[in-house]
């Protein structure tokens, strides 16, 4: 029984390459191409050569780009209360904690009998960077403004993954800030080429 | 001990130890090379630490090779169900030790009179000089065909000890490529041995040592630029690397004919690899490259065409002869790299259709042009 032919026949791509002359030479397009990579081989080992860095790699952890985006989420901070009197602003509530989706936040509430406006204050609290989204659902949730994340990651990769859980001290003072009006980046015009 | 076979011994030292250290550097150099053709960084974590201090060499990544070497050495040798035990663990070693012997008729230098060189065993050498060749034979380019052509036995018995279907599709795979190529490497070669009547490496590169024309080299690639381009064409097709990596494309067969294996046997097959890239460009060099010569050098130093001449020693004469070697070797490495980093793989049908209706014909016609241009500056019968 005879099948229909036309079943079988190739699709016809309208990006179909097509070769004339010259390409089906092989020989040129090839040297052609072989130009094209020496020459990013020639210009990269000359910058190595002299001292430039001949590649587009940012050789972390030894090297931090400059150029990371100012609303990028990195790090947390705890901010601290703008009376000057070092205590955080956070009051326990584990509204953050509640609402983290990989569930890395860990708040033990303590008794603070000195600020009868403040008395609930923690005692721990602790993230844990190897599990951490860096979703921002934690500061969105914050009812007090006590968490922020900022744009840099200073010191978060490790070795150990034990090693990465990050406590109060450091969270209130890798970057202290306090509890004074949110600092938004400004708006950028279209026309000043953003970011 | 008679000089002559001392004087063996030291050239088979010197071709291992040349061969054993292309292979470790090659793989250094193909890291990083590639790493600046595409604008990143290379290979460079791995440190030897100074005892009892904080001093870390790092030297570029030289010591990746080192650290891959280590960790193929202790790894746990796995080894499929069913395989067949003698052909799994001669596979290895059929695919490694031909490479290797390839060396031993390529000349990596001049001759060598080593009365001159030492005055003080003048006596015991009496006078006698030694083509810097291990195996002095007349039919070397034959050997070199005959073991080249061992490796594919290795490749075949590999794939099929291994019981695995990849495996021996990579297996059927490299042996039909490698026969094919090894029959276009031999055509284009067959120029060669026309122009210059012979078989023996050391008289092909002795007489590449004069000029053409007054002023250009006669080297092979100036007489026969066609054959060379054919010749590295089909060696690297031989050599199975990218763009002729079929046997072992990673993206459909795991790695071809050595999928199953592990350890230092699948070391041995890539070392053979690197060790290949070596031998491919030292054959390349001696028979396209005139070897070990520069241009406008004999054995007394330099003449060059304008008429100044340059007096050298022995000593220096052969030492400037066996780094020429080493850096057209060299430099031949890296243009394989080169072509293995630009350009993509092809597909099956058409490697094979590449060599017998693309490169077949053209090292026929590269063959007869030949002929006749012989027999025309030969004065016609």
């Amino acid at each position: 029984m005879a099948y229909d032919v036309r079943a079988y026949r190739r699709k016809q791509y309208w990006n179909e390459p097509v070769m004339g002359t010259w390409e089906k030479l092989y020989l040129p397009e090839i040297l052609r191409g072989l130009f094209i990579t020496s020459r990013v081989f020639v210009r990269n080992m000359a910058k190595w050569m002299t001292g430039r860095k001949g590649a587009l790699t940012t050789y972390y952890p030894e090297e931090r780009r400059a150029d990371y985006s100012p609303i990028n989420r990195g790090k947390h901070i705890l901010t601290l209360r703008a009376d000057g009197s070092g205590k955080p602003q956070c009051i326990a509530c584990n509204m953050c904690a509640t609402v983290c989706p990989a569930k890395v936040i860990e708040i033990e509430a303590a008794f603070d009998p000195s600020d009868p406006v403040h008395p609930k204050v923690p005692a721990r609290f602790e993230i844990d960077y190897s599990r951490c989204i860096f979703c921002g659902l934690c500061v969105e949730a914050c009812p007090e403004d006590a968490i922020r994340m900022d744009k840099d990651t200073p010191d978060l990769p490790s070795r150990d993954r034990t090693d990465m859980w990050i406590g109060k001290e450091e969270l209130l003072s890798w970057k202290p800030q306090s509890d004074v009006a949110k600092k938004y980046p400004k708006a950028t015009t279209r026309s000043g080429g953003g970011h | 001990m008679s000089p002559d076979l001392a004087i063996t011994l030291v050239y088979v030292g010197y071709a291992l130890a040349v061969l054993l250290t292309f292979g470790a550097v090659l793989t250094w150099v193909e890291r990083k090379q590639a790493a600046l053709m595409s604008d990143r960084i290379g290979a460079n974590r791995a440190y030897l630490r100074i005892p009892f201090t904080q001093v870390k060499l790092i030297w570029l990544g030289l010591f990746h090779g080192m650290a891959d070497g280590l960790k193929l050495l202790l790894k746990e040798d796995f080894k499929p169900i069913t395989y067949d035990k003698l052909g799994y663990a001669l596979g290895p070693w059929l695919a490694f030790t031909p490479v290797v012997l390839v060396f031993a008729v390529i000349p990596f230098g001049g001759t060598l009179d080593p009365g001159r060189l030492f005055p003080g065993l003048a006596d015991w050498f009496g006078g006698r000089t030694y083509p810097m060749q291990i195996a002095q034979l007349d039919a070397g380019l034959l050997i070199v065909f005959a073991f080249s052509g061992l490796t594919i036995i290795g490749a075949m018995l590999a794939g099929w000890s291994s019981s695995n279907k990849f495996s021996l599709l990579g297996a059927l795979r490299a042996g039909s490529q490698m026969i094919s190529y090894e029959l276009v490497l031999a055509l284009t070669v067959l120029g060669l041995i026309l122009i210059y009547g012979t078989l023996d490496l050391i008289s092909i590169v002795q007489q590449q040592s004069g000029t053409v024309l007054g002023f250009l080299p006669a080297w092979g690639i100036v007489l026969q630029p066609f054959a060379a381009t054919l010749f590295l064409t089909a060696a690297i097709a031989e050599n199975k690397r990218i763009p002729f990596d079929l046997p072992e494309a990673e993206s459909e067969l795991i790695a071809g004919y050595f999928t199953e294996y592990s350890a230092m046997k699948m070391g041995l097959f890539m070392f053979a690899e690197f060790i290949e890239i070596a031998i491919v460009a030292a054959l390349f060099t001696t028979l396209f490259l005139g070897g070990y010569n520069l241009p406008w050098m004999t054995d007394a130093g330099f003449v060059f065409p304008w008429g100044a001449t340059v007096e050298l020693s022995h000593g220096a004469v052969v030492l400037i002869q066996m780094v020429t070697f080493l850096a057209k070797v060299f430099l031949v490495c890296s243009f394989q790299i080169l072509i293995r980093w630009s350009l993509p793989r092809f597909r099956y049908d058409q490697v094979l259709m590449f060599a017998w209706k693309f490169m077949f014909p053209l090292a026929l016609a590269n063959l007869i042009v030949t002929a006749v241009a012989v027999w025309l500056i030969k004065g016609g019968a």
